[in-house]
């Protein structure tokens, strides 16, 4: 099963500062980017899901074709450093977007 | 260099981080004009500003600023360091400045060092409009009288005020990454948009080269944009490289809020000057109406012990969330039964590194794990309770079984002993702007002579 690293050359997350968390996709090519970019593919409420997000509003998605990037910020669901923060850096929570399966 | 551009140094994205000494000497051959070095972020969490202690070493800090201190000297020209001590609390700037003032004395310099104080006064803030930036909600004063430490992000007008005070050597609190660089060009008149973005491209020094561990750049900023070459003649500067630089830990990789105003990059146009330099034109810098400082606070939320083990045994790890939901019963019910605490006295986590400790519900794997390192981290009032808790913990986290054993397991314990003190914790609670009069108004300027 293919999944979104497939088509990126890096897919990477980290604070935003200690309120919020950004993760990109940095897609290999133009046709890796069309597939990720696309919002029938990837838009706030498959962020949600993937993130467990309640309020789908506060997600902002930035589609940049010039970089073959697509860029998503949201607030941290735990504030940076706290007794339940598990990922001081937010540096691994690429992860379940880097899995995210391809459409078929 | 006589032409009218301002050639800025940023020789690596924090003080202390290290750089090759050919990173300074090479810039000063292509006549740099000033040298920005950032000395701090939140990025490492709350423990340094609520502390009001470096991450770095001291012995790291001290190489980088030997170097800079003999190159600034050297080539006449002044050095900037912004969230000195990596928080930017008085007592941060008070380190570097220390520092600072051992090298010159070592070296036989003399150069005029400016300190500049950004910590707050709850009571001084309290009268002052206070806005949230999102996601918080308005603030309770109540919050400002709990932070152990609150400072205020400067922009570029006190470092400016210290520099024509005739500063040779800037010794800032918490400034915005982006003001560093932005200080001298603005001083000399450059324009503000290329000036905004070539600060914030450059903040991390090589970060927007395609080779971020080979040493710093040089933004060179006119009346028509700016240029931006890597000080490693083996590095490059590409339009993608720089362009990307503007995704790096922002929410908006368009728009940044600056106190003055805002930097806006969406119509900026990234060009090829050859492959290794990259010209920058179209970036604009919206003065805002109301001049902003953002504050930083930190709280103490307790202290905290931790302890670790570790298991192998297949049997367990394929029961491994049985076994956890099992631990975190039994230390509550032992808890209580011989500390005779409640869950508000205490709190604590269980983190199953090797299973799903650092995604938890998010991770998309399911597969079963080859070993796990079993973390209780307790958080309680005072350290002595914190302790006790894990104490009590420590027999389970030895001999723990999984229901449907008849026997006792006996567990592997990374140290002796099991537990680790770790002192205070913090936790960030301020995500505020302060509106102000005047942009120096919260920041105390002390102009030094050495020797």
């Amino acid at each position: 099963m293919r999944v979104v690293a497939d088509l990126a050359h890096e897919v990477r997350s980290k604070n935003a500062g200690p309120f919020w968390v950004t993760l990109e996709i940095f897609a290999r090519d133009a046709d890796g980017y069309a597939i990720v970019a696309d919002p029938a593919f990837l838009d706030e409420p498959v962020i949600a899901r993937l993130y467990a997000i309640d309020d789908v509003r506060t997600i902002q998605i930035f589609r940049i074709p010039q970089l073959n990037v697509v860029k998503i910020s949201f607030p941290r669901p735990v504030v940076q450093g706290g007794l339940l923060d598990r990922d001081i850096h937010a540096g691994q929570h690429h992860v379940p977007l880097a899995l995210l399966p391809l459409p078929a | 260099m006589t032409d009218n551009a301002v050639r800025v140094l940023v020789p690596t994205g924090m003080l202390g981080g290290g750089f090759p000494p050919e990173t300074v000497t090479r810039g000063l051959q292509l006549g740099a004009d000033v040298i920005a070095v950032d000395g701090g972020s939140t990025d490492s969490g709350p423990y340094y500003l609520g502390a009001g202690v470096a991450k770095t070493a001291r012995a790291a800090v001290a190489r980088d600023m030997r170097l800079l201190l003999r190159a600034a000297a050297s080539a006449g020209i002044p050095l900037i360091i912004g969230s000195c001590g990596t928080s930017g609390t008085d007592s941060g700037v008070d380190w570097v400045a220390a520092i600072t003032r051992e090298i010159l004395a070592d070296e036989g310099l003399t150069l005029r060092v400016a300190t500049i104080y950004s910590s707050q006064k709850a009571s001084d803030l309290a009268a002052l409009p206070i806005r949230p930036l999102p996601p918080a909600g308005p603030l309770d004063p109540a919050v400002l009288d709990g932070c152990e430490n609150i400072v205020g992000m400067m922009g570029h007008e006190p470092i400016v005020a210290a520099l024509r005070s005739g500063a040779d050597v800037v010794l800032a609190g918490r400034a915005t990454d982006t003001a560093l660089a932005a200080a001298y060009p603005l001083m000399r008149g450059m324009p503000a948009g290329p000036t905004w973005h070539a600060a914030k491209i450059v903040e991390c020094g090589g970060q927007c080269t395609t080779n971020p561990r080979a040493g710093g750049v040089l933004a060179t900023i006119d009346a028509g944009g700016f240029t931006i070459e890597p000080l490693d003649p083996a590095a490059a500067c590409t339009p993608s490289s720089v362009a990307a630089h503007m995704l790096y830990e922002t929410v908006n990789p368009f728009t940044m809020r600056e106190p003055a105003g805002t930097i806006e990059v969406g119509d900026a146009v990234y060009t090829a000057l050859d492959d290794r330099r990259v010209r920058v034109t179209g970036s604009r810098f919206d003065p805002a109406g109301q001049h902003t400082i953002k504050l930083e606070g930190a709280r103490l939320t307790g202290y905290q012990t931790m302890s670790f083990t570790a298991i192998r045994d297949p049997h367990i790890l394929g029961r491994i969330d049985t076994w956890a939901a099992l631990l975190r019963t039994m230390i509550t019910e032992w808890v209580s039964n011989t500390l005779r605490l409640g869950p508000d006295d205490y709190s604590f986590d269980i983190r199953l590194y090797g299973h799903d400790a650092i995604l938890e519900k998010l991770d998309p794997s399911a597969a079963p794990p080859r070993e796990v390192g079993v973390m209780l981290l307790v958080q309680a009032p005072d350290q002595e309770t914190a302790t006790a808790v894990a104490k009590v913990a420590n027999p389970l986290m030895l001999h723990l079984p999984t229901p449907d054993m008849d026997h006792l397991p006996s567990l592997a314990f990374a140290t002796s002993p099991a537990e680790t003190e770790r002192g205070p914790a913090y936790e960030f609670v301020l995500n505020h702007v302060v509106e102000v009069d005047s942009p120096v108004g919260l920041f105390r300027i002390h102009l030094e002579e050495s020797r």
